[in-house]
């Protein structure tokens, strides 16, 4: 932003005054200088609500912190009933999903559109697997609760949680429940901002893929792949904390 | 990959030079390829480690080893995969706005509780 002071633009050529960018000058948007501006004043914004989003999330991890420090028994006890070589795989497949996201901006960069389209695809593919994956893992702590019982297995709280599938009874068993509301509101959360972020990326896909982007401008890319990145690093927290908590 | 990506790929500034003194372009720093896929590797090494020490028992660091690796692991997805590196000083200015702002959230959320007699009985 340093070199844009108001009425010193550090390009004094027309907007988008950039050779052979007839695109890029028709992405330019009025109210700015040049690309470079642009491209500034938008990731900045995008910054801007990743920092609101970690604070979102903030509230989660700090009654997280507030009960494990409370219940440190129950959270390990809840911890151990998840599998970690399920949560392992998944870590590596949502890093794996960064990298190919991480690959399209790239791509961008340096122009080449279908490899953005493509890693784009790669990247909401993992996603998908991820979110499978995660399906999977809900389904096995749901649907002991159905029916009429005895809901043994059952780890969704309320007064169908059975607290001897994690081997506890009494107010631990009870504690454990705050750390399933944690593990389903966390992930649960974690897990929503994926799926409002595969479509957008798929819309994005579509537009990489009629030539809506170059390396002058390609913007929407990076910022869903800032996005994306996020919400890989919200999960680099949840795994160990869901899912590691004491000695294996 | 092809070689397509070598002659743009290289960094365009001498190590050490301030990122945001390089002449700007629209094009801004464009990194490596390889410079991705090593940060993936060290992600997956380290996703590895934060495993493997779980099965050592550190007592009442456990919890610091764990959030010491899953800290690296996001330190490295920020500053190279979100490019917090190669971005203006101001990316950094709200980064670290955001994480004193969690950190004020966190402590003082602990500061009550860990200093009253929970769990009331």
């Amino acid at each position: 932003m340093t070199a844009h002071a108001p009425g010193g633009p550090a390009h004094p050529a027309p907007a988008g005054g950039h050779p052979g960018s007839a695109r890029a000058s028709e992405a330019l948007q009025h109210q700015f200088t040049d690309l470079q501006q642009q491209k500034e004043a938008t990731t900045l914004g995008m910054w801007v609500f990743i920092a609101q989003e970690v604070l979102f999330f903030g509230g989660l991890f700090a009654a997280y912190a507030v009960y494990r420090n409370m219940y440190p028994a129950a959270f390990s006890a809840g911890s151990h009933h998840l599998s970690w070589k399920i949560g392992f795989a998944n870590t590596l497949v949502l890093i794996g999903s960064s990298f190919t996201m991480a690959m399209a901006v790239h791509s961008a960069a340096i122009g080449k559109k279908k490899r953005i389209v493509a890693f784009l695809l790669a990247t909401v593919l993992l996603g998908s697997v991820f979110l499978g994956v995660k399906y999977f893992e809900y389904g096995e702590k749901i649907r002991p609760c159905s029916g009429d019982g005895p809901y043994a297995g059952c780890l969704v709280p309320g007064e169908r949680f059975d607290a001897s599938a994690v081997h506890l009874e009494g107010d631990e068993g009870r504690h454990a429940q705050i750390y399933f509301s944690l593990y389903f509101g966390m992930t649960g959360l974690h897990a929503l901002h994926m799926i409002i972020g595969m479509p957008i990326i798929l819309g994005i896909a579509f537009m990489a893929w009629r030539g809506r982007y170059s390396p002058e401008y390609h913007s929407p890319v990076e910022l869903v792949g800032l996005y994306w990145h996020f919400v890989d690093i919200i999960w680099i927290f949840l795994f160990p904390l869901l899912y590691l908590i004491g000695a294996h | 990959m092809s070689e397509h990506f070598t002659p743009e790929s290289q960094p365009t500034h001498p190590r050490g030079l301030a990122p945001e003194s390089q002449p700007t372009h629209p094009r801004g720093h464009v990194v490596s390829w390889k410079v991705y896929l090593g940060i993936f590797l060290a992600l997956c090494a380290l996703t590895v480690v934060t495993v493997v020490v779980t099965g050592y028992d550190f007592g009442p660091f456990n919890l610091v080893v764990a959030l010491g690796v899953a800290i690296t692991k996001a330190t490295l997805v920020v500053l190279y995969f979100m490019h917090a590196r190669y971005s203006p000083k101001l990316t950094g200015v709200v980064i670290a706005s955001s994480l004193a702002f969690f950190v004020i959230l966190v402590f003082l959320t602990l500061t009550d509780y860990v200093s009253r007699p929970w769990p009331l009985s």
